[in-house]
């Protein structure tokens, strides 16, 4: 790996972000109002033209468009979010304490995830169109199939109705404070974003292995009378673990803005649901903020993904 | 809708191309292709028995006097809090769904294909401009970019579709643009500017045709994602609106009723669950009978050989 590689795809990632931002700025742009008519809603009409012009430059929002941008991108890269209207609190406070219910709840959705899809991988296409191949294809199908917000509606529905149980009933408990509740909490939508991701894996596994389980190498193995189970994960999974590989840094990156809904239906306080809050009032923000930072997250994901698939693979050339 | 958009990006040698009519009877013998024909055609027969107005009852017509009824030779489905037919709101639903999807699909493909044949054919600045706009697009989870261009246009279907085309458009032009750069270069092309045939000529008789087959199953997948999407965002109340029958709507009221009304939560779902995966088994299909390198079931054909 050479270090003007990494450099230049740094540089890509630094340049791709800057795009983002300012995708992410003018969208929030082009929305009718702006956060005066958003802060004071319909009592807004009632303000003076003078109070509404004044308003604005405290706002900064009668500067030129590409000012307001650059003073915005000048205040995010130094930490400055800027303030939440109807909490009061600054959104780099807001951003720093959903960040880790986020990341957690997507650690723990890739580990079932992956798991449970490279398990059920292997095990249907060690016996290809057999039963237990069928049952578990049949199973890729309807993960895929099968919207995480429908499953997490289901959970949720069957949990309360059977056993009167909502994860979160009696609001979020951090990890560092009750590990064991904040594990409670975060296990239903955890399996749930897993099952998802498993489909997908398992489709992966099952294919990336089939490929391998053909060539010389693997006929060569099974003739000197290594047993299955050796010549299946050390020498077919070995070769086969790169689109596996790949395909859970791009889940994992698609996890951190695919928590949205989960997150709003199991009512856990992470970043999907600051932005669904944040939309609801209208908060801009809080929206562009939070979205900036898990794309940006997103694009560090995805670097690091391509690095790591070329310590895997010698193979990858990477200039 | 964390499940990541399937993508196949353009094989390096463009498939063969195809002769008109003669992939669907393909499509028809491939067990993933017929299954997924089989669903689509059964739910877009409901969606048109809706459009037609051919469904027991009116979608939003309440009946007081049966509210939270079972499934029964009435109502097949079951009624819901305010005794509307769930049968035929689930009908209508389908109806909202395929709408949204088709329009948001049709929209991503023609741009995104536009865009993608252009960037590989012209090459140069062309290229580099729209693969950096496409990369910033990569640059954004798909769902968070949808909800970020609905919080901006406003709720409601038709920007529910423009946000679900603006996600799928940079994927069409990776699509395309890929099988450009392999035919651009071949001789059947090269013959065309000879004979001074001008480029839209060219793009449309000569490069079209011949790449046509891996953006019709990014088509296919395409239609399965907006599906999802859609779904999602009414589920959030920011797609289609009420009273206007919706799948994702009619999941998200039923959860505070599953104790007393389970038919709410579940015929909905399932026609989500089915439209989604009907798609899938589509697509899958498609890539069977169209690009046989990219194939699902390749491995198992190579065993058997």
């Amino acid at each position: 790996m050479t270090g003007r590689y990494l450099l230049r795809r740094l540089l890509d990632a630094v340049l791709t972000l800057f795009g983002v931002a300012l995708v992410i700025f003018l969208v929030l742009r082009v929305i009718p109002g702006d956060e005066i008519t958003a802060r004071f809603g319909i009592e807004g009409g009632a303000l003076t033209d003078a109070q509404i012009e004044s308003l604005r430059s405290y706002y900064g929002l009668d500067q030129p468009l590409p000012v307001q941008f650059f003073s915005w991108l000048g205040s995010v890269l130094s930490g400055n979010f800027g303030v939440s209207v109807t909490s009061g609190n600054a959104v780099s406070e807001l951003i720093l304490s959903a960040l880790p219910v986020t990341i957690e709840l997507a650690i723990l959705a890739s580990i079932i995830g992956t798991a449970l899809g490279v398990v059920l991988g292997v095990f249907s296409a060690a016996r290809p169109n057999s039963v237990a191949d069928t049952a578990a294809q049949g199973f890729g199908l309807l993960g895929l199939g099968i919207p995480n917000f429908v499953l997490a509606a289901a959970v949720v529905a069957v949990l309360s109705a059977q056993f009167g149980y909502f994860p979160s009933a009696a609001g979020y408990a951090p990890f560092f404070e009750a590990p064991l509740v904040n594990l409670q909490q975060q296990l239903y939508p955890a399996l749930v974003l897993g099952i998802g991701l498993a489909a997908a894996t398992m489709r992966t596994t099952r294919s990336a292995y089939l490929e391998e389980a053909s060539r010389d190498y693997v006929r060569s193995a099974k003739g000197k009378g290594l047993a299955p189970r050796r010549v299946r994960w050390r020498h077919i999974m070995h070769n086969a673990s790169i689109p596996i590989v790949t395909i859970s840094g791009i889940q994992f990156g698609y996890l951190l803005g695919g928590t949205v809904i989960v997150e709003q239906i199991f009512a856990l306080p992470g970043l999907g649901r600051l932005v669904l809050t944040g939309i609801e009032q209208r908060e801009y923000a809080v929206v562009q903020s939070v979205i900036v930072v898990i794309a940006a997250m997103f694009v560090l994901v995805n670097l690091a993904v391509d690095l790591l698939y070329a310590r895997i693979d010698p193979r990858v050339n990477l200039s | 809708m964390s499940q990541p958009i399937e993508t196949i990006e353009g094989p390096a040698v463009a498939a063969a191309p195809l002769r008109r009519g003669q992939w669907l009877g393909r499509l028809w013998h491939n067990r993933n292709g017929r299954v997924g024909l089989l669903i689509m055609g059964l739910l877009a027969l409901l969606a048109l028995a809706s459009a037609l107005g051919l469904t027991p009852y009116s979608p939003i017509a309440q009946h007081p006097e049966d509210q939270l009824v079972g499934p029964s030779s009435t109502y097949w489905l079951g009624t819901d809090q305010f005794g509307r037919d769930i049968a035929s709101r689930v009908c209508a639903g389908l109806l909202a769904s395929l709408r949204v999807a088709v329009i948001s699909v049709a929209i991503a493909t023609i741009l995104g294909a536009a865009g993608g044949i252009i960037a590989g054919y012209f090459g140069g600045w062309t290229d580099r401009i729209i693969g950096r706009l496409t990369d910033v697009l990569f640059a954004f989870p798909a769902i968070l970019l949808a909800l970020a261009i609905v919080a901006a246009l406003g709720r409601g279907w038709f920007n529910t579709a423009i946000a679900i085309a603006v996600v799928y458009l940079p994927i069409f032009v990776r699509v395309a643009r890929g099988p450009v750069l392999s035919v651009r270069s071949m001789d059947y092309i090269r013959a065309g500017k000879v004979l001074g045939y001008s480029p839209p000529r060219l793009i449309a008789r000569h490069v079209l045709p011949n790449v046509a087959a891996p953006i019709i199953v990014q088509v296919a997948l395409a239609l399965s994602w907006a599906i999802l999407t859609e779904s999602g965002l009414s589920f959030l109340g920011l797609g289609t609106q009420p009273p206007e029958p919706s799948l994702g709507l009619m999941v998200s009221d039923a959860r505070t009723l599953f104790d007393r009304a389970w038919w709410l939560l579940v015929f909905p779902s399932l026609a989500i669950v089915l439209a989604v995966t009907g798609l899938n088994l589509l697509g899958d299909g498609l890539r069977d009978v169209l690009d046989p390198t990219r194939s699902q079931s390749r491995g198992r054909r190579r065993r058997r050989r």
